[in-house]
């Protein structure tokens, strides 16, 4: 999932439908700024009742935890199912990017992905969902009109790569019945 | 043997070319962690031209200059003045009075990639007053980018923000005291460079050397995999003293490493160790 502008709320929201028991990783880019020390992660630690973890390089991918992208880094994930982070240079002025996290998740895991864009004001993450549907994932956006801003979700609906343009409430309901079909 | 899917072909052709890379050239990328050599990749298609890597392999094998625009895309350094305050003043609080019970001591700067960061650490041991007792090796395996070091010449845009950051960290003097501005550049003051000497090292290939205090790597371990972390770990291990110290990047954790058990933490969130005497 990535958010900008607006996300931690759609982010809390969609959260609140995940029980612990939820049977899918997630792992989640908001824009911060670089010299965030981790108040994102303990936001969300707060907010879900999922396990948050920070992550640290090298971190190995389990179900039922959310990562949280540290401020500063990118976050990728690699197939052996850990994360990398990097520092290379910020994408769409941003750093962590949610292009590079849903780029990295299309090779890594193609079809089994789910890539959702949320609130935000630029146009990060556009590329990344093309990305994730090119591989055979699934895509959705927060529906504008629920966004607090709608510019993000906005521009991957125009660039005809959203499967489903859903609220925050109906993103956390379908993902937590993706958890439930997963434990099938 | 049973054949690949479609989706299989991307990462065999990134091993074909990792290998293809290290056979002809010797240069070894095939270490290094999947996700962001990938990326690059991917971005070094997109500005050539090339439709896929297995097009781009055979080119890449017989010219030179295409291997050298390449490799340029694997080891873009990326780094900047006091990146992280918050470490340099535990280096300056917490490092600095145990340095100063050595006569003399070395410090071992990896993957100093243009240089940004060696220039930091020697202000903050100049304004301790230790700076004339450390020996500073700072190495990088890309001699394009130590060549950059060495000058220390950077863009002059940049040191508003290096100004603030050097602040945060500690700074107790005024910071354009360490650089001469001349047009849109600014120049590192020379006698910052008195007491660093760069080289060429590669993590991936060369052995350790000895007897360091402190080792400085920050933000290189990210770009490999766990077999070249730990073959690079243990060079830092091999190479400090007892009670030495291993500063990492603030979210590299030596937990997941194979030399976890060989260093006590000094400051957890700094990711400062300091190398016990088990092993």
């Amino acid at each position: 999932m990535g958010g900008s502008a607006g996300g931690v709320g759609a982010l809390d929201v969609i959260l609140s439908a995940l029980s612990r028991d939820f049977a899918l990783p997630v792992l989640a880019v908001q824009h911060l700024h670089p010299s965030d020390d981790g108040s994102f992660a303990r936001h969300m630690a707060d907010a879900a009742r999922l396990p948050v973890v920070e992550a640290c390089d090298k971190e190995r991918i389990e179900r039922g935890c959310l990562y949280t992208a540290p401020a500063n880094y990118h976050m990728l994930v690699e197939r052996d199912g850990t994360i990398s982070l990097s520092v290379d240079e910020p994408v769409n002025w941003s750093r962590p990017s949610i292009d590079v996290l849903f780029d990295s998740a299309a090779l890594a895991w193609g079809e089994g992905v789910v890539a959702v864009i949320l609130s935000g004001a630029n146009a990060d993450g556009v590329e990344g969902m093309r990305s994730v549907k090119a591989a055979g994932g699934f895509t959705i956006a927060q529906d504008p009109a629920d966004a607090e801003s709608r510019v993000m979700p906005q521009a991957a609906i125009d660039a005809g790569v959203v499967d489903e343009v859903l609220s925050a409430k109906e993103i956390g309901q379908l993902l937590a019945e993706f958890g439930a079909i997963e434990k099938l | 043997m049973g054949t690949m899917g479609e989706a299989e072909v991307e990462p065999t052709e990134t091993d074909l070319l990792l290998e293809a890379v290290f056979q002809r050239y010797g240069y070894d990328y095939r270490s290094y962690a999947r996700a962001s050599i990938e990326r690059r990749t991917r971005q070094f298609l997109s500005a050539t031209g090339y439709a896929s890597v297995s097009e781009m392999i055979p080119e890449v094998l017989h010219d030179k200059e295409l291997l050298a625009r390449l490799t340029r895309y694997f080891s873009i350094p990326v780094t900047e003045m006091f990146r992280d305050p918050s470490v340099y003043r535990v280096v300056r609080e917490e490092v600095v009075p145990l340095l100063r019970t050595w006569p003399h001591f070395k410090i071992w700067h990896a993957g100093c990639a243009t240089g940004e960061e060696v220039y930091s650490l020697a202000i903050v041991l100049k304004e301790e007053g230790v700076y004339d007792r450390a020996t500073i090796y700072a190495t990088d395996c890309s001699d394009e980018a130590l060549e950059r070091a060495r000058e220390g010449v950077y863009e002059v845009g940049k040191m508003k923000e290096a100004t603030q950051k050097y602040q945060q960290a500690g700074g107790k003097a005024s910071f354009s005291e360490y650089y001469h501005a001349c047009c849109d550049a600014a120049a590192m003051d020379g006698s910052l460079k008195e007491r660093i000497t760069f080289a060429n090292h590669n993590l991936a290939v060369d052995e350790a050397f000895g007897e360091m205090h402190l080792v400085f790597c920050r933000n290189v371990l990210i770009y490999f995999n766990r077999e070249l972390q730990n073959r690079a770990l243990g060079l830092f291990t091999e190479s400090l003293v007892h009670g030495g110290f291993l500063c990492l990047g603030t979210k590299e954790d030596i937990r997941f490493t194979d030399v976890s058990n060989r260093y006590e933490a000094v400051d957890r969130r700094a990711r400062i160790y300091k190398k016990n005497g088990a092993s």
